[in-house]
């Protein structure tokens, strides 16, 4: 818990005077991203690839609300799910062409169920991606931040909100496919799911979605509202002392965060073809939150280079050592966390200042 | 920040390294031996190796590497070794569906025996579909399904949980209670069994859920006891069982009292369960250690003697182990190891198996085989007391029961 109290490096300074350099890094990764990697990867290994993107993009929101807001969620599975569900409910009944999904029917479901039919739409289904994830976090926001829930508390909360989600899921087989989740899809809007040409789509798709949020994320914590969220994070009673609600600065942050991980699930379900509860639960919600610790939580950068690179490591592991690959994931983020608490990113700062004091000596 | 430099440059060159090493990984995996060319042919093992389910699924991929070894020793398939390529499932089912894929595409593997949840079965499913692969399944399911690129080794219903109630109707159970993990296997297992209830007079006086890996069972004991029923249709899985059976024996449940009969626990599960709170009870299976054969005989020598004398073989080991001879001798059949060559060569193939003789119905692709009810013994094996003669013809949408009509619309 050390490293979720150790303080920050970004501080309330103005801007450093080079600017060039960060969108230059942002054009040269986007191409590298947008053209280099579907020349260079074979079907299956962008296609992996176009999956460590979707955690990317979690990873956004958990570097938003936690590495600038001061929220450890520990429940972004959630929304997540909602996200990728509400895709693969629509998926599912477009494949099913009038028919009942086929889960239903060895589930013993007669009837469509009340609340899926409307998913058969797609401007509806895609519509309820964001609306669901932000209204499901603005309730919860404003009900948790108004009470000044915060800390500890706020983590324990939001991974409680995450096991619940999987026991209702599981318990609903009729409805959510249970365990098995939602698989087997056959068509994404006129073109064949498993497709190379549909998923390489699905690849710039995603990558386009990332690299746009991200944008969005930058300009937001360079905005004054992004200032007023620093604060909020070290010094939420001075905040409120100023005549600021650091309840709506939160649950507007929070609500942001749960946009981007419902987009990432719908987004996740074309890619890798299932949405089931093993990957919205405590675990997966836990894995994105150790990724953007290793990649360095204080940098909206870090959180997206962790989730890559976890994401990495944890095919890279189990394919070469199908045995112990567990202990290397772990062996990877001790090692991080204990030579660098700031991650990845706090590493190339750390290097980067070292770099210009012997310049300048 | 000063100090820690130094740390910066170890990560930053421990990350370099990974990095390297990864970069380096694709070229030496692609152009080696693929399916059918080279000097081996590489088979896919997919199990979890890892999570809840490795306690399991290692026992079956241990029964499908000795089976390929054997294999090997006697020459190989088509004048060629097999060469595993093993994945770890890591009990999470997208991560099936990964494993597979790369499987498949990248190394290029003749077949895959994998799997064992009914969830990582669906998971994988489209892949084999789509990518018109074999996936060879080797545990006992819910039915309602016939992949045209899954081949079942495991029993369906019709082998399994039909024998099973046939034998609480001989035992003159009447009043039934049913206990089960909340997934796709119980819940499609009790439907079946409600249709059967009520075509044979039988009266189903509960059914409960729980999560899997649930472990507080007092309530649900107190239920059960309290229905007083004759007998209990258990398909709880894995650690729950452990819980459920000591509180039973703990609430004075006994065998005699109320046998409590068990889809998903064999041999391997008896010794975590402990034997003292689950003697006597009944499990029906189309396997056991015991099982006298001579192909039997041989299986539990050579497993003791690469694993360990204190190992033991149970249903799912004894049908993953199967698998892998099934799929050879198709491919000596047909020739070939090309999927759909293979697939028709396969229909009608029988073996003497350690459960006796398996035959692959073309058809379906499900394995005709023999129905045992075992009764669990004191020292952790299990004693066959009735079986059903013949193997059964394997019936996954139980099209020849009139009762089960509503069940697979």
């Amino acid at each position: 818990m050390t490293a979720v109290l150790e303080k920050p490096t970004r501080q309330l300074t103005p801007k450093e005077p080079r600017q060039w350099k960060g969108p230059a890094v942002f054009v040269a990764v986007a191409i590298i991203a947008l053209v280099v990697m579907p020349l260079v990867l074979e079907p299956f290994r962008l296609g992996l690839l176009a999956k460590y993107l979707c955690y990317a993009i979690v990873a956004l929101g958990i570097g938003l609300a936690w590495g600038q807001g001061g929220m450890l969620t520990l429940g972004q599975g959630v929304f997540f799910g909602l996200g990728g569900y509400a895709m693969g409910m629509y998926l599912k009944l477009n494949d099913a062409g009038g028919d009942l999904p086929d889960f239903m029917v060895w589930s013993g479901v007669e009837d469509l169920p009340a609340l899926w039919a409307p998913f058969g739409n797609p401007v509806f289904a895609l519509a309820m991606v964001v609306v669901v994830p932000l209204v499901v976090a603005v309730l919860l926001g404003t009900l948790v931040f108004r009470q000044r829930v915060r800390g500890a508390y706020f983590a324990i909360l939001t991974q409680a909100l995450a096991a619940a989600m999987v026991i209702l899921l599981v318990g609903q087989q009729g409805l959510t496919g249970g365990t098995n989740g939602l698989t087997n899809f056959f068509d994404f809007f006129g073109n064949d799911v498993a497709a190379e040409s549909t998923q390489r789509g699905l690849y710039l798709t995603v990558a386009i979605v990332l690299g746009v949020l991200y944008l969005a994320a930058w300009q937001l914590v360079r905005s004054r509202f992004g200032r007023l969220l620093l604060a909020v994070r070290d010094g939420e009673d001075r905040v409120r002392f100023l005549g600021y609600n650091p309840a709506t600065v939160k649950t507007i942050t929070f609500a942001i965060s749960a946009v981007m991980a419902g987009i990432a699930g719908a987004l996740f379900v074309p890619v890798v073809g299932i949405i089931s509860p093993a990957l919205l639960g405590v675990v997966p919600s836990l894995e994105l939150v150790v990724a953007v610790a290793v990649g360095g939580r204080f940098a909206l950068a870090g959180a997206v280079l962790g989730a890559v690179v976890m994401g990495y490591a944890k095919t890279y592991f189990s394919e070469e050592l199908p045995d112990a690959w567990l202990y290397l994931q772990g062996a990877l983020f001790i090692l991080v966390m204990t030579l660098a608490p700031k991650g990845i990113v706090g590493v190339a700062t750390a290097l980067r200042a070292r770099v210009r004091k012997e310049a300048s000596a | 920040m000063r100090n820690s430099t130094w740390r910066a440059g170890a990560v930053a060159a421990a990350l370099v390294t990974a990095i390297a090493a990864c970069g380096g990984d694709p070229a030496t995996t692609e152009g080696t031996a693929s399916g059918g060319g080279g000097d081996t042919i590489k088979v896919g093992l997919l199990h979890s190796l890892s999570g809840t389910m490795a306690i399991s699924e290692v026992t079956v991929r241990d029964a499908e590497l000795l089976a390929i070894e054997e294999i090997n020793k006697a020459g190989g398939v088509l004048g060629k070794q097999l060469e595993p390529v093993v994945e770890d499932g890591a009990s999470d089912w997208p991560t099936f569906a990964e494993k597979a894929n790369k499987l498949i595409a990248q190394d290029k593997v003749a077949t895959v025996f994998g799997g064992w949840t009914s969830a990582s079965r669906k998971a994988m499913l489209p892949v084999f579909e789509k990518r018109k692969a074999l996936l060879w399944y080797p545990v006992q399911y819910e039915g309602l399904e016939s992949s045209p690129y899954i081949f079942y080794t495991g029993a369906t219903t019709n082998q399994q949980i039909i024998p099973g109630l046939d034998y609480l109707k001989e035992q003159g159970k009447k009043k039934i209670f049913l206990v089960g993990s909340d997934y796709v296997f119980p819940r499609t297992a009790n439907k079946i069994i409600k249709a059967y209830a009520a075509a044979n007079g039988m009266e189903i006086l509960g059914e409960e859920y729980t999560p899997l890996g649930h472990t507080e069972y007092s309530t649900l004991t107190n239920k059960v006891v309290q229905a007083k029923p004759d007998a209990v249709f258990n398909t709880l899985n894995g650690d729950s069982n452990v819980a459920f059976f000591k509180q039973l024996k703990s609430a004075g449940v006994t065998a005699e009292s109320m046998p409590v009969l068990s889809v998903s626990v064999a041999e391997e599960e008896v010794t975590g369960i402990g034997v003292d709170n689950i003697v006597g009870h009944p499990v029906a299976w189309n396997y056991y250690q015991t099982t006298e054969t001579a192909a039997n005989t041989k299986f539990v020598e050579a497993f003791k003697a690469k694993y360990g004398a204190t190992k033991v073989t149970s249903d799912p080991m004894e049908a993953g182990y199967n698998a892998v001879y099934l799929w050879a001798e198709a491919a000596k059949k047909a020739g070939t190891v090309e999927v759909e060559a293979l697939k028709k060569a396969a229909g009608g193939i029988a073996l003497e198996r350690p459960e006796g003789l398996v035959t692959i119905d073309g058809e379906t692709q499900h394995m005709y085989k023999t129905a045992r009810i075992g009764i669990i013994q004191p020292d952790g094996l299990i004693k066959e007391v009735w079986n059903s003669g013949e193997p059964i013809k394997p019936d996954p949408y139980l099209k020849t029961y009139p009762w089960a009509g509503g069940l697979a619309s």
